[in-house]
């Protein structure tokens, strides 16, 4: 897993709650069996039309925005379970996504391949849409060391959670594998036990 | 201190603290299918590691294997090659595979409560969000990323922080012509797609005592639609009689030294619960969907909510999709497809009940009624009962076993821009085909939509 230590980038404003992951790669994509290649259909049917042709609209054909951040109404990544969703997002090169809200598997999911999932609040979310509204490359800056977030060149800025062990995989490029391989003495002595309930 | 019944069956399953971090917690049953499960396989290769526990993982193919037809090769390339890899990973790595022809083949989350797999008191999971389902057994089952299928096939084990603890209370006796799928419909509808959020629910009260096992996993099948991790019920004697007799079940004095440890598993008197809700069944009513998730939901009379110039961007774009307009009736409206199938509503009391309905009726001309048994045991049971026969004279295609025209990744697809009443979980832009306008139902309402051609309220052909 590739580290993360900060970003300073602008944004893909996406202002829409609710965002399942059936949205974020629809599942007649999920027939590949390595974890590459999926950026190509993020958003496939936002993205394209009928006849396969980009939607002029959808921000991620729209050239005023760039950047490897991605802003997103609340409950982002609700659904199915598909890990295809993470590796989307990361494949077409974005590296941090904002929302207010994240679905659980989701947001673990974006973990484990060195995605960062930002949670901020509400009316921060709305700072940003707004900023970018106006600015089109309004950058935004996302420091996991020091667990903040702040939009560019104002006074605007918010901190954001994140488990210690997660931040330290995050930081340091680790995955959960490798740390509970190293549990397999402990794993098979817990086999030996009977279930207590 | 007094546990709940989540307590009991996680705080069990703890091999490790991480300190100021997750929980190493142990995975007792394994489910994996074709669609998340290669790429974890291909780790444990990078890695030259073995699986640590084969025996207690346990495969099927299901998500996109077609349902006719399935003793030919599967025609679609990517899919075909899809399911061959779980066949050759299964093979190299020492997993039991329940796949195309075998008779235990089927749904993951319908094979493993049918095979005596899913058990109370276990912890379960699957690279699935559905796996929620095996919660109906007093069991902690979640669905899981693909990275985390690799953790456990490496391990048994799963990082995981605690979730909280949420309890949904329903009590009273449900009107006539409601399911547990409208139970479930309602709650969410009440609470939203987000409601559980960071938790897991027990479901309890006097009317989730009296459902049957396959109505409970309808409940818990559903509960990640409201954004928990999990729902479970605490298992009781209709759990036990469940289980009993089944294929992989425990036999004779095992099966009795396990029912008295079961009988443990329950919340104690005066456990706090970190959320709680409590509803009432008379309240409920059958329940249809009107937009593109599955909190957007109305009892089958009511008018598709008007928020009146109120209304956000979400809720606009949702009735956008679906051909809708805010404060219209959705009883009578015409639709193109019926769906009965899916790991929420294609067990054998689904099949019965839609059976009885349709019995010696026909369905109307203009629609596509598929109804797709969530297992070859279903599938073979319906047939011995005769309910093939019922089906299929009311103009129903009983189809063969697997998801379906739930997540549309084999060749079932609704057409875009169709109207489709499905017993699926799910109703996301596009989930049964891109375009495709899905609206969640009841079994009972899909069966009643079909042989009027228009959204029905079954109760009019009850009786």
């Amino acid at each position: 897993m590739e580290k993360f230590i900060n970003i300073t980038s602008s944004v893909y404003p996406l202002p829409v709650e609710d965002i399942d992951t059936d949205q974020i790669i629809p599942a007649r994509f999920l027939k590949a069996t390595d974890r590459k290649g999926f950026g190509d259909n993020l958003f496939r049917d936002w993205r394209y039309d009928k006849n396969d042709q980009p939607n002029p609209d959808f921000v991620l054909n729209n050239p005023k925005y760039s950047g490897t951040i991605l802003v997103a109404g609340k409950n982002f990544g609700c659904g199915s379970s598909r890990e295809h969703a993470a590796w989307a997002i990361y494949d077409s090169g974005l590296r941090v996504v904002v929302s207010s809200f994240y679905a659980d598997i989701f947001k673990g999911n974006a973990l484990n391949n060195g995605l960062l999932p930002v949670q901020v609040s509400e009316g921060f979310l709305q700072k940003i849409f707004k900023a970018v509204e106006a600015d089109p490359k309004q950058e935004v800056s996302v420091d996991l060391v020091t667990q903040t977030i702040s939009i560019v060149g104002t006074d605007d800025a918010e901190s954001f959670e994140i488990t210690a062990y997660k931040k330290h995989c995050m930081t340091n490029g680790f995955d959960d594998i490798d740390f509970l391989i190293s549990k397999a003495d402990e794993i098979a002595a817990y086999e030996t036990k009977e279930l207590v309930f | 201190m007094a546990k709940t019944l989540f307590d009991k069956v996680w705080d069990s399953h703890v091999v490790h603290n991480v300190e100021d971090g997750p929980q190493v917690v142990y995975i007792d049953r394994h489910y994996i299918h074709e669609v998340t499960s290669p790429q974890a396989f291909n780790g444990l290769r990078s890695r030259g590691i073995p699986v640590f526990r084969p025996k207690q993982t346990i495969a099927t193919a299901d998500h996109n294997v077609p349902t006719k037809d399935q003793h030919l090769p599967i025609k679609d390339a990517l899919s075909k090659h899809q399911v061959d890899t779980l066949i050759k990973n299964c093979d190299e790595f020492g997993v039991e595979l329940y796949g195309l022809g075998h008779p235990f083949q089927g749904i993951v989350h319908v094979i493993g409560p049918e095979l005596g797999i899913t058990q109370p008191g276990m912890t379960m999971v699957c690279g699935d969000s559905h796996t929620s389902t095996h919660g109906a057994f007093g069991a902690i089952a979640f669905g899981i990323g693909t990275s985390e299928v690799e953790q456990v096939l490496a391990t048994q084990c799963i990082l995981q922080n605690k979730p909280k603890s949420m309890k949904i209370e329903i009590n009273g006796q449900l009107k006539p012509g409601v399911l547990s799928k409208d139970i479930i419909l309602y709650i969410i509808s009440k609470i939203s797609t987000s409601g559980g959020t960071g938790h897991f629910v027990e479901f309890c009260g006097d009317t989730i005592e009296a459902l049957s096992m396959e109505a409970r996993m309808t409940i818990c099948n559903m509960s990640i639609e409201m954004g928990a991790r999990g729902g479970m019920i605490a298992p009781d004697e209709t759990t036990y009689a469940y289980i009993k007799g089944r294929e992989f079940a425990p036999k004779g004095e095992e099966y009795d030294k396990m029912v008295e440890k079961w009988k443990g598993l329950k919340t104690d008197e005066g456990a706090q619960f970190d959320l709680a809700y409590s509803f009432d069944a008379a309240d409920i009513d059958p329940m249809i969907t009107y937009g593109t998730n599955p909190g957007m939901g109305i009892g089958i009379n009511d008018n598709v909510p008007n928020p009146n110039g109120n209304a956000t961007d979400n809720f606009k774009k949702s009735l956008d999709y679906m051909g809708l307009e805010a404060g219209q009736k959705l009883i009578g409206k015409k639709v193109d497809y019926v769906f009965i199938g899916s790991c929420t509503n294609s067990r054998i009391e689904d099949l019965r009940l839609v059976a009885d309905l349709v019995k010696g009726r026909k369905k109307a001309d203009h629609i596509e009624a598929w109804i797709v048994p969530g297992s070859k045991q279903v599938e073979q049971q319906a047939i011995a009962e005769g309910l093939d026969v019922i089906l299929k004279e009311a103009g129903f295609e009983l189809r063969e076993p697997g998801c379906s025209a739930c997540l549309a990744m084999n060749e079932d697809k609704v057409p875009a821009g169709a109207y489709c009443v499905s017993t699926s979980n799910r109703n996301f832009e596009g989930r049964q085909g891109p375009g495709a306008r899905t609206m969640l139902a009841s079994p009972l309402s899909a069966a009643a939509t079909a042989i009027n051609g228009y959204i029905s309220d079954a109760r009019e052909l009850m009786n």
